[in-house]
């Protein structure tokens, strides 16, 4: 099997952009809002949710046919548990101050929507592996937006990138200023909104 | 050659040549300076061929009493007693903001107009407008130019633009530099254009104070008695401080029947209402806004302004009559409220009505479902 054949390829690069889990399926805004206020969070964020989403993946696509259809939730969400209470237990061991700072949020990923929504609407019906690699293309596709959101907060809101000041002393010198908006959750919405408009209008996407 | 000559002429070459790209500002121009020639020649006649551009003037005509008073005003905050010396002063302060207002909001506006394939909307002569009057005399003409990029894209083009809107532009605008650049919006020393000058307007004045109201105002350096405020001899946002002159622009809008006296006269009653309610039940002993005299509120802040008009924006205002007076006491009460029990914000108008932006569609929603029900019984 080409384990880099069209089809597969498919599954990671769909959640990008055609059918993004955040830009086109709206799933995940609260923790997007949440830890995007530096960058240094939400990479940290990016690697957990990329983590957590591909494995649940993989490890309900393996016991798929052996979970009762009646109580799959209850499983999917044990599954889902454990990987995040590992990752959270990971975090506090070596990253501990980062784990201060996304306090509740890596909890809560347990919630977040995209994970067990890949749960049930894909791992469930497909093999392992392509369950797997939707996972990474689901997380990838989170991340993006991620990122991008906490680019424009970060270098708007505190004039500083991974917490190294990236505007100049003569720009605030000269009258510059942080935009107090973007450290605020509204500032958050905004930039989602404008990047979900950008991104909508280069695929052309348009709700029902 | 007259001018509808020289207009009909220029379009036409305009709208042929490489330079088609600025046939929409063309066509602005002359509609701006010409009225359109759209009269019925057979019946049935319209009785007044009223539309957005003639709207909208009506609504600027209105505020030139405003504009004159706050270019008054800021020369007179500023420190100049002469007449003259104080127009120039505030003339300075004021034309490059409502210059740069106009420019930068223009070209947003004509930018969706080319991408969108319509024409240039009118909606932006009076944002452009309201937009700097609700600004501090020193606000950076660089905040000016972002505050009202926002407020054009995000706070209208978005939705669709003028006409779609949800929320009123000109206030988005404002809140946005208000979250956006606080320490230029609000605080003590924004509000005259001398540097180094500390002067607080008489509502953080009685927010900041444990004692009555009115001895709070009374005590300052600067005289905040009734009438002055009333006249607009305070500190304050360009175009908020003149209570007078807001009145003779309310009286023009209400004569040619442009803003709603429904929802002017339902925030008034709203806003008048709860600070009776609030000075009352608070008592004699109250301190602080609490012992704010309710005819006090009306005449401090941008109330008055924010009633006339900001609520009266027919875009974002409630569509029904029922709909206007609740919308209108909803804001009224709103702002007290905010005034009087939220010590982060002295002043409460501009988040009293984009929250009475936001409920007007549900207000509307629930009048008409009411008038259907009422109706449904006679069937």
């Amino acid at each position: 099997m080409n384990i880099l054949s069209a089809k597969n390829m498919k599954f990671v690069k769909d959640p990008l952009m055609d059918n993004n889990p955040i830009s086109v399926q709206v799933l995940g805004i609260c923790s997007a809002l949440a830890v995007t206020v530096q960058m240094k969070t939400a990479v940290v964020m990016s690697l957990a949710v990329i983590f957590v989403i591909s494995f649940s993946n993989l490890t309900i696509s393996l016991i798929r046919n052996k979970i009762p259809s009646q109580i799959r939730i209850i499983v999917e969400l044990a599954v889902i548990a454990s990987l995040v209470i590992l990752v959270d237990q990971i975090l506090k061991a070596y990253l501990f101050d980062i784990s201060k700072q996304l306090s509740v949020f890596v909890g809560l990923i347990i919630t977040n929507c995209i994970v067990l929504g890949r749960a049930e609407a894909f791992a469930l019906q497909q093999k392992p592996f392509a369950s797997w690699l939707d996972g990474i293309g689901n997380g990838l596709g989170y991340s993006m937006f991620l990122l991008v959101v906490a680019f424009g907060r970060e270098l708007l809101g505190s004039g500083t990138l991974f917490g190294y000041h990236i505007i100049p002393e003569s720009f605030y010198a000269a009258g510059y200023q942080n935009m107090g908006l973007m450290v605020l959750a509204p500032g958050a919405f905004i930039l989602l909104g404008l990047f979900i408009w950008l991104q909508r209008t280069i695929t052309g996407t348009v709700d029902e | 050659m007259s001018m509808e000559q020289f207009f009909n002429r220029l379009e036409e070459g305009v709208s042929k040549s490489p330079l088609k790209w600025f046939s929409p500002l063309v066509e602005a121009t002359h509609s701006f300076l010409l009225t359109p020639g759209r009269a019925t020649r057979r019946g049935p006649f319209v009785r007044d061929n009223i539309d957005l551009k003639r709207y909208m003037f009506v609504v600027v005509v209105a505020l030139l009493p405003v504009i004159a008073m706050s270019i008054y005003n800021i020369g007179r905050q500023a420190g100049i007693t002469e007449f003259w010396p104080a127009i120039w002063e505030g003339l300075l302060v004021m034309v490059p903001v409502i210059i740069v207002s106009y420019a930068v909001g223009g070209f947003w506006e004509s930018l969706f107009a080319k991408i969108r394939g319509h024409e240039i909307n009118e909606g932006l002569l009076v944002t452009g407008i309201l937009f700097p009057l609700t600004l501090p005399p020193t606000i950076p003409l660089w905040q000016v130019a972002i505050g009202i990029s926002f407020g054009v894209v995000i706070g209208k083009e978005v939705f669709g633009g003028t006409g779609m809107n949800l929320l009123n532009p000109a206030l988005t605008a404002r809140a946005f530099l208000f979250f956006t650049y606080p320490g230029d919006m609000s605080g003590d020393r924004v509000w005259a254009a001398v540097d180094g000058f500390s002067t607080a307007t008489p509502l953080a004045t009685v927010a900041a104070s444990d004692g009555n109201a009115v001895e709070a105002l009374r005590a300052g350096s600067m005289d905040y008695s009734w009438l002055n405020m009333f006249n607009g001899n305070i500190p304050g946002s360009m175009g908020e401080t003149s209570t007078l002159a807001i009145l003779i622009g309310a009286a023009i809008l209400l004569i040619t029947g442009i803003g709603s006296w429904r929802i002017m006269l339902a925030t008034l009653l709203g806003g008048f209402g709860m600070a009776n309610v609030i000075y009352f039940l608070a008592g004699p002993s109250a301190t602080g806004m609490m012992s704010l005299p309710p005819v006090y509120h009306l005449v401090m802040g941008g109330f008055m302004f924010g009633t006339v008009f900001m609520t009266t924006d027919p875009v974002s205002a409630s569509g029904t009559n029922t709909g206007k007076w609740i919308y209108g006491i909803l804001i009224g009460v709103m702002v007290i409220l905010i005034r009087t029990f939220n010590p982060a914000y002295p002043e409460g108008m501009m988040l009293a009505i984009l929250f009475g932006n936001v409920f007007s569609p549900l207000i509307d929603h629930f009048v008409v479902q009411a008038n259907i029900k009422r109706r449904l019984r006679h069937v």
